[in-house]
């Protein structure tokens, strides 16, 4: 965890005062709606369908057991006894009371929490890959990145009022699993003065070193969901460490220039990146950056340092690589077996593994915990994982560093809980939004699409024979559930006030992000989970392998066959080859 | 006359804002902030007048087209429709930074309490507030934040710069 300084916490304690004043003087008639709603937002309050909602940061997703016992208190308190966990590492509230939300604006700076810029049109919280620090291919500790530039985007006078929201991700591996290609910046860790060389890791921030083994980023911009998916373009392959706050600001400052602010659905940083063309984007940044370049805010290694050292570090032990009894339990226990398969995580420690806690229990809303299982996890991981924990974009919570000879303690434990569902990675592990159920923005609702499917695919031997498998449900064109980016990609949809399901398929996150293919015609509600099936009959009837996932059958063969099994227009029943063998 | 904030009190404000071009000619005393236009046609009519000059700059202005004529002014005014504009703190911080501005800056239009303070970070030093907005109540948002972590044009050195050096035997262990 970082922990704050004195002048971190200054920061936070005064912006709750600022709040205090400014709800005050809204709820006294003084400050009127429309001058009071920016300033709401950029502490994180919505007005929602049927009650505000607040959006409180966890900085890229990491969060400790005290904090998450907060959490807990606060839905207790002043909600309804749970809290949502968000695809943008956030937690969200859905029925706070405005007079309220000082109050618990004040708890959270207690424990170092706050709701600092978590909507608006302004930089948002910075998200990053969630084994961050443990995962094998970690070229940077990301989390140190990620810090400074929450601290940089923290208040930054000349960026509060952008065109649009704008959001950060930062993958320090060399996997991508912070979707940056797909985010207004995307940052991508690397190693050596040319950026040719992505091995050598080493542990910490990647300052250390000789200069040609120093760590910099390749700089994506203008990725994006919602409205208009775009995949980003890479507009350096290289910018050493101690610029990247002046190149961000410089990027920032031409967009803060030139965006367009006629059109809220063209404002975002990626729609003039595609009208000046990237090239042309660039060129500005560039120049933009000759002026800021090796100026005041370019970082210093005692910087990177003093933040490095404010992150707690787990005490590792010296563990042996393999335990005997966990390869007992394996072999004897068919449900830890597959728990273990799907929920575990390799670990660069010895003797180590991260572990998901899986919020997608079928009958759930996916992403949602209730306060007692806030409170159980909290004291899980001060037992099982030196007190953090970080929240996934996938919506799950996450114990980074249990010991593998413990990882049959916690199954048993986590399963009366409800956060064993074997099922990451899988097409039950569906990310959603919050829906027409509590959005105000919503089309349509997401919560019951997403258990009717749920409920359909319930025979997990079915379930692992599909495979890998990422399904989003998004409730609207904001793109919150990113169905962009699912293998199976579901969007509600608005028909003369009847909610419809259009489905696309083939998008991807990851290295080899891609945008998914809408396969036709919406759906009603209830034809939703057969359509599912269906897709999935052609994709077992197509495959080639086992190992053919579904995502790669799409890419293969293309949408169309996929599109007349779904719509009738080929009524054969597709080949069942590989099911029947599956099954066989 | 109006009263504005300026460095960070409240004053009495003796300069006229000419919202559009009247067509006519201005006074040969008394202070007058001019749109950029009519500034762009009449710089040398403009300067030779006696009273004092200052004009006023949409947030779309690219600070570039008066940069050889900052000298010349005592105000520079930018005008938000909307406190949500933020181009005109952009446009602030390149003024000052960039160009090297040192007069008055000053902000017009939708300019609200709760703005100050970053306006004031991004370089302004004049408030002209929305008319509803009262000025002596409005002086305490400069102090909402005692410090920040980006370098500004009030603090030109980020937080990382300014703190105190770590102990240096500290530092070798």
């Amino acid at each position: 965890m970082y922990r704050y300084d004195e002048i971190d916490q200054r920061i936070v304690d005064e912006r709750v005062s600022q709040f205090r004043d400014q709800t005050r003087r809204h709820l006294a008639g003084e400050l009127s709606e429309d001058d009071f709603r920016p300033l709401r937002l950029q502490n994180g309050l919505y007005i929602q369908r049927y009650a505000p909602m607040l959006r409180v940061a966890i900085p890229y997703g990491l969060v400790s057991s005290a904090q998450l016992r907060r959490l807990a208190h606060i839905a207790r308190a002043y909600d309804k006894g749970y809290a949502h966990f968000s695809t943008r590492q956030n937690v969200q509230f859905n029925w706070p009371r405005l007079d309220q939300a000082p109050d618990i604006l004040a708890e959270l700076a207690e424990v170092q929490m706050h709701a600092i810029q978590t909507s608006g049109n302004c930089v948002r919280n910075t998200t990053t890959d969630h084994f961050a620090g443990v995962a094998r291919d970690e070229i940077v500790d990301s989390f140190v990145w990620c810090e400074l530039i929450r601290q940089w985007s923290t208040l930054h006078p000349e960026f509060a009022y952008l065109p649009r929201k704008f959001k950060i991700a930062v993958s320090g591996s060399a996997a991508d699993r912070a979707a940056t290609w797909v985010h207004d910046i995307g940052l991508h860790a690397r190693r050596g003065a040319e950026g040719d060389g992505v091995d050598g890791a080493g542990p910490g921030a990647g300052v250390d070193g000789a200069e040609q083994d120093a760590v910099g980023f390749r700089v994506i911009v203008g990725g994006g969901l919602g409205r208009t998916p775009i995949v980003g373009h890479a507009i350096r392959e290289f910018l050493p460490w101690r610029h990247l706050l002046t190149y961000l600001e410089a990027i920032l400052r031409v967009y803060n220039r030139y965006g367009r602010r006629d059109n809220k659905y063209k404002a975002r940083i990626k729609i003039l990146v595609k009208e000046l063309t990237p090239a042309v984007f660039a060129q500005k940044v560039e120049e933009e950056w000759s002026h800021l370049r090796d100026g005041p805010a370019t970082l210093i290694e005692e910087e990177v340092r003093r933040i490095e050292g404010r992150f707690t570090r787990p005490a590792y032990a010296r563990l042996p690589p393999k335990e005997a009894f966990v390869e007992a339990m394996l072999a004897a226990e068919k449900g830890f077996a597959n728990w273990h398969r799907r929920n575990v995580h390799p670990h660069k420690v010895p003797g180590y593994a991260a572990v998901t806690l899986s919020l997608k229990r079928t009958g759930a809303a996916p992403g949602d915990a209730s306060a007692a299982q806030m409170d159980a996890i909290a004291g899980l991981a001060e037992r099982y994982s030196f007190g953090e924990l970080r929240v996934s974009h996938e919506q799950n919570l996450i114990l980074a560093d249990v010991r593998t000879s413990d990882l049959h303690a916690l199954w048993r434990e986590i399963k009366p809980l409800g956060l064993a569902a074997p099922n990451i990675g899988l097409l039950t592990n569906i990310i959603a939004c919050p829906g027409g159920d509590f959005c105000s923005l919503a089309n349509a609702k997401t919560i019951p699409v997403a258990e009717a499917i749920q409920r359909r695919f319930d025979d997990l031997d079915y379930l692992y024979d599909i495979g890998e498998l990422d399904l989003n449900i998004s409730g609207c064109m904001n793109s919150c559930g990113h169905h962009h980016i699912g293998h199976i990609g579901i969007l509600g949809v608005d028909k003369q006030g009847e909610e419809f399901y259009q489905i696309s398929i083939g998008g991807a996150q990851g290295a080899d992000a891609s945008l998914g293919k809408v396969i036709g015609p919406a759906f009603a509600r209830e034809q939703v989970p057969e359509v599912i099936e269906k897709l999935i009959e052609v994709y077992l009837a197509e495959r080639e392998s086992e190992e053919e996932r579904f995502i790669d059958t799409v890419r293969r063969i293309g949408i169309e066959p996929f599109k007349d099994y779904v719509y009738g227009t080929n009524h054969q029943t597709p080949r069942r080859n590989s099911r029947q063998l599956a099954v066989a | 006359m109006a009263r504005i904030i300026k460095h960070r009190a409240v004053i009495q404000d003796n300069w006229q804002l000419l919202e559009q071009e009247s067509g006519g000619s201005l006074p040969s005393d008394g202070d007058f902030v001019v749109p950029l236009e009519l500034w762009m046609r009449e710089r040398d009519t403009l300067s030779s007048r006696l009273g004092h000059i200052g004009v006023w700059l949409q947030t779309d202005t690219d600070p570039s087209t008066i940069a050889q004529d900052l000298a010349r002014f005592d105000v520079i005014a930018v005008r938000f429709a909307s406190f949500t504009d933020g181009r005109g703190y952009s446009l602030a911080r390149l003024l000052r930074e960039r160009h090297g501005y040192r007069g008055e800056l000053r902000a017009i239009g939708d300019v609200l309490r709760d703005q100050l303070c970053y306006l004031s970070r991004c370089g302004f030093d004049a408030f002209a507030l929305r008319a509803d907005q009262n000025p002596l109540q409005a002086l305490s948002a400069f102090d909402d934040f005692s410090e920040a972590y980006q370098a500004s044009v009030e603090r030109p050195e980020p937080l990382f710069r300014r703190r105190p050096e770590p102990d240096p035997q500290r530092k070798a262990a």
